[in-house]
This record gives C-alpha cells, structure tokens and sequence, in this order.
C-alpha cells in the first residue's frame, strides 16, 4: 500500500502540536455508485493511535462520519524537538498503517 | 474505580474492554488473573488486539444521539460546559466541514463529537488522557444541524453546541 499517512508535529513551548492527515475513502455504507447503482460498502477508519516513547499520547475511535481524507489535529506534552511520533490507524475491513515521524 | 462501579453503568462487555484497556498499565498480570471477568475476556479476544477491540460499535451504529450517549458514555445526562467549538456558520459542502473543539474543563478525559441530524449521529470520541484538551477534525454532515461536543471529566458530563448551515449534504445524498 502507497504510504497513505502524512504528519506534521512541531514542538513549540513544551506542547507538541501534531497534525495527521490520512488517505482514506470513509465509505459510509449508505452511499450508492452512480454507475452501477448498488451501494458502496463501509469502509471507514475506526481508530487511529499516536504514540511517543512507546505511550499512547492520543487515542480516537472513528466512525463514518468523519469526512474523507481524515485530517486530525491534537496536542500533547511530553516530547521534544527530535523524539519520533508514530501514528497508526485500522478500518473496519481490518487494514492497518502506521508510519513515524520526528517532531521538529 | 472498581471494574464492578463501572459495570453497572455500561454496556458490559464493551466495558470490560474499556476498563481493561485504561488500565493495563496499572494492572500487573497476576490481578488480571485473578478477575475472572477480565482474564476470561482477555483469553477469547487475545491478548496482542485487545487494544484495538475496543471500539464502541453500538454507539457508532446508533440512529440517535441519545443512544449512542447511552451506549457510549452510559448516561445522557450532561451539564453546559466550557467548550470551544470552532466551525464555519455555513459549510457549503457537508462532506467536508473542519472543525476545532478545545475544551477549558479540568481533568478533560475525553471529547466525543456528535452530529445529531447525521444518519449515524457519533462522529468520533477521542481519549485524550494524555494530551492537551484540543482536537481539530474534518467531519460529514448531512444537513443543516447542531454539532455537539461532549466532555468527560471524572463522572460528569459536558456539551456545548454549535449550528452549522449545510447547503450540501454530505451522507451519501
């Protein structure tokens, strides 16, 4: 799979501010092909993770309803300039992805 | 908190899970064993997905705000509470609307986003125990309808709301 997880987090006054962007179709299950007029199934990111110095520092469980292409943003404490952020999600037909990142 | 106080207000197997998983970290191997509940659990679902077989799916394949809260959270009941909601007045297309809550409550465990007029009213709930009480996320909504942003702090429960004009929806309209 093409590298479908994109991170940007900058420390800045002992926060680090960490902003994820995922390629993702969060196919709702309602919608319906216009072509073939059946419906498209589900296909959505249930939860995404971040960890830093082997502790979750940022947990969210997902359903449809977050918008395609899900961006995230959250802040959190505890790292500096240098330490590597790994970010990892899994949808509900049991993908997975996970890629690390330094903070700047 | 006992694993039994928290059982009575939650789903139950959903809340062996959660309680699990919160406290992995403080709970050394040998009471795991010893409750019988979580061991037993732990035995069907495997140690290694634990983690991630938490996820609440009654609350996201609930048709209503206040079932999802229930099956979330275990309780509708919630105060007004210091809850930044940043999003546009009118989002043209529903499919993509960002928006920023930071919540100004102390001890904010986590912040759970719910769109009530969505045809799956729960967007995200996000832990942040461990992270500054801000999350910017992009949503769907469907139509026109308030944003809800819940908080929780201990035991209780804190909303605010915000509406949202949508000129396209964004649910598979």
């Amino acid at each position: 799979m093409a590298e479908t997880i994109k991170i940007r987090a900058k420390s800045t006054d002992d926060i680090v501010t960490v902003k994820v962007l995922v390629t993702h179709p969060m196919e709702t299950g309602t919608r319906k092909d216009s072509r073939t007029n059946k419906l498209v199934p589900a296909h959505f990111i249930k939860e995404i993770k971040a960890e830093a110095h082997g502790k979750v520092v940022f947990h969210a469980n997902t359903g449809a309803g977050v918008a395609r292409n899900p961006y995230f943003a959250f802040k959190f404490k505890g790292a500096s300039p240098g330490d590597s952020i790994k970010i990892s999600w899994i949808d509900n037909q049991g993908n997975v992805d996970s890629r690390e990142a330094v903070i700047k | 908190m006992t694993l039994s106080s928290i059982c009575t207000r939650y789903d139950y197997v959903y809340c062996v899970l959660r309680f699990y998983e919160v406290d992995i970290m403080s709970l050394t191997r040998r009471t795991v064993i010893k409750n019988t509940a979580v061991a037993g659990l732990a035995a069907m679902v495997g140690l290694p997905k634990l983690l991630l077989a938490a996820w609440p799916e009654n609350a996201f394949k609930a048709k209503s705000m206040e079932d999802a809260l229930t099956a979330l959270l275990g309780t509708t009941e919630s105060e007004q509470g210091d809850i930044v909601i940043k999003a546009p007045e009118i989002a043209e297309n529903g499919a993509v609307v960002p928006i920023t809550v930071t919540s100004n409550i102390a001890n904010t465990e986590s912040i759970s986003i719910i769109v009530p007029h969505n045809p799956q009213p729960l967007v995200a709930s996000f832990d942040l125990k461990d992270s500054e009480p801000f999350v910017s996320v992009r949503i769907k909504m469907a139509k026109t309808s308030d944003i809800v942003a819940l908080v929780k702090s201990g035991d209780q429960l804190f909303k605010t709301a915000k509406e949202v004009k949508v000129t396209i929806g964004g649910c598979g309209g």
